[in-house]
């Protein structure tokens, strides 16, 4: 369950294919989505035809993991996928799996068309500001190389900071490649991210100063 | 299903609340506060509910689990609060209650905040159960609410609102003003020991004749504020010491005079013999005695709920659920969102059709 950006779910199964996938592109709406999505994904998983195997049949009766994209992404939209995510694995009593949401739109583009090259992941970060990736290839447990951690870069700065580095501005975030990543790293043993969003930045709040006066 | 077993879900401003009800048996009133957040803000910062409410709503599912002595497995409903309120804290706990409900295969219901807290009387024990038609005065740092209650799932008339701050809110900032700290409510009655109520007669908002004929049940305290701080600037001004106990006491004074007035004034003019007190603004002693007192000479019943219920809580959003259920209402379809200004005629949101409506969530 991804909602950095849109709102994606996708179901894979043991062998790492996707079973099921929906999502619905845009900032907005994520709470209102959520949760058709997550029961589209569920209903299409046993019958999901010829490309569904028994096997991913069974795995999708006998759910193990929940994978969460945990950002970079506008907070609001961003919270509403984890929170969700939580309540579902709860719901089934198997364990979450943090996933930084760049690793699957990594993930996605070098499944698609394995870049020799280092190249950037770019997301929308709000106030003329994008979140940057850079990665480099898969390591040896197969999950997106990130060579150097996100960052948040002012928009006008883009050009200058990532100079000849291949750009791909990403606008969607796949379902099943989030949860290919945490089958991996499920399968290495590691934790990709903590608990905690990949906020990037602290919450707007201001510690007031004395009141002013109101003359009278 | 006469006894529906819900998991109620509430984030609609710094509390998470999560509470589990058996029809009108209250099982867990479990509340994570990220109170202690804000106090360095002096008010709630919308940003930092939210981040706290994603951080505490799986323990606090679990500790609520534990306490009612239930598996997920075992809930009828899931139950969770559309609107009002913070729109970013809501939708956690959207997204967190549409997680669960799916997970379980079980139906969602999804409610309104503000009949919730109304909803919160019936879970009381030991007392008789909740007459209909009640006046129901809300009152707390989010919300300053006058109701006509005809029946809790399907008649509520909002009568009168704020206009602008909160009851909780005035109290918040006129802390600030007096140098205590956040929340105000509790610091503005311990300031207020042995001051004099009537020291200063601070201004009643939207009371004058003039204002009574629009707003004769909506609240104003913005005004008020501004009355204390100028009094206290003007004090300060003339090089005298300020009476913090006895403008604090005629501060309260103010607020409680024109809750009260209001309230038994919407009792009377509806011939409603019956006045609901609910909201965190009711752990306001002085409140309470005002309201009880000039209620009895009114010939007015007054209900507070325990505390624990007038705070905001899951437990109320779980109660109204298992109202509606009772009744007969239909789960709430997965379309729904937050709605920062649901009105009160909306108990329930997004109910699905009768017709339509299958086995399962959808
Ligand atoms: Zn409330």
């Amino acid at each position: 369950m991804d909602t950095s950006l849109g709102s994606a779910v996708g179901l894979t199964g043991r062998d790492g294919r996707t079973v099921a996938e929906v999502s619905q592109t845009g900032h907005l709406g994520h709470a209102e989505a959520i949760g058709a999505l997550l029961e589209q994904v569920l209903a299409a998983a046993p019958s999901a035809g010829a490309g569904a195997a028994p096997t991913d049949e069974a795995a999708a009766e006998t759910l193990t993991h929940v994978a969460a994209g945990m950002g970079p992404g506008p907070f609001t939209g961003l919270r509403i996928g984890i929170a969700a995510a939580r309540a579902f694995a709860l719901g089934r009593g198997v364990p979450v799996i943090a996933v930084p949401s760049h690793h699957a739109a990594a993930l996605a583009v070098i499944e698609s068309d394995a870049p020799a090259e280092p190249f950037a992941i770019l997301t929308d970060a709000r106030r003329r500001e994008t979140a940057v990736t850079v990665y480099e290839g898969i390591d040896v447990d197969g999950i997106p190389h990130a060579v150097v951690d996100t960052v948040l870069v002012p928009q006008a700065e883009v050009d200058r900071r990532l100079g000849a580095l291949r750009r791909i501005e990403v606008t969607e975030i796949s379902g099943a490649a989030l949860a290919r990543v945490a089958r991996r790293a499920v399968a290495a043993g590691r934790t990709l991210t903590g608990s905690e969003p990949l906020y990037l930045r602290p919450p707007d709040a201001r510690v007031p100063a004395a009141p002013k006066k109101v003359g009278s | 299903m006469s006894e529906p077993l819900v998991l109620g879900i509430e984030t609609s401003c710094d509390e998470t609340g999560i509470g589990i009800v058996r029809g009108r048996t209250l099982l867990s009133n479990t509340i994570a506060s990220s109170m202690d957040e804000h106090a360095r803000y002096g008010g709630v910062v919308p940003e930092v509910a939210a981040r706290a409410h994603l951080e505490e709503m799986q323990p606090a599912i679990e500790r609520a689990l534990a306490e009612a002595q239930v598996r997920l497995e075992d809930l009828d409903a899931v139950a969770v609060t559309s609107g009002p309120g913070l729109a970013g804290a809501l939708m956690v706990g959207i997204g967190a209650a549409k997680g669960l409900a799916v997970s379980l295969g079980k139906p969602l219901y999804a409610v309104n905040h503000l009949v919730g807290h109304i909803a919160a009387d019936i879970l009381t024990p030991d007392s008789v159960p909740l007459e209909y038609p009640t006046i129901a005065l809300l009152v707390s740092g989010g919300h300053t609410s006058l109701l006509h209650v005809r029946d809790l799932t399907t008649d509520v008339e909002l009568l009168g609102e704020t206009v602008d701050d909160a009851a909780g809110e005035a109290f918040d900032k006129v802390a600030r003003i007096l140098g205590l700290p956040y929340p105000g409510g509790p610091e503005i009655d311990r300031a207020a020991v042995g001051g004099d109520p009537a020291a200063i007669r601070f201004p009643r908002g939207l009371s004058r004749a003039s204002d009574l004929e629009k707003h004769r049940y909506d609240f104003s305290f913005s005004g008020l504020k501004t009355a204390v701080a100028r009094w206290i600037e003007r004090e300060q001004a003339a090089g005298n010491p300020i009476p913090v106990a006895d403008v604090a006491a005629s501060f309260r004074e103010a607020v409680v005079d024109v809750l009260v007035t209001k309230a038994l004034a919407a009792c009377i003019d509806r011939g409603v013999p019956r006045l609901l007190l609910g909201g965190g603004v009711i752990a306001n002693r002085r409140l309470r005695e005002v309201a009880l007192a000039r209620a009895a000479e009114a010939g007015v019943t007054v209900r507070i709920p325990p505390l624990s219920l007038c705070t905001d809580n899951g437990a109320m959003i779980a109660g109204l659920a298992a109202e509606l259920i009772a009744s007969g209402r239909q789960p709430s379809t997965l379309a729904f969102g937050a709605d920062s200004t649901l009105p009160v005629t909306e108990i329930q949101v997004a109910e699905r059709d009768a017709v339509a409506a299958g086995t399962g969530v959808g």
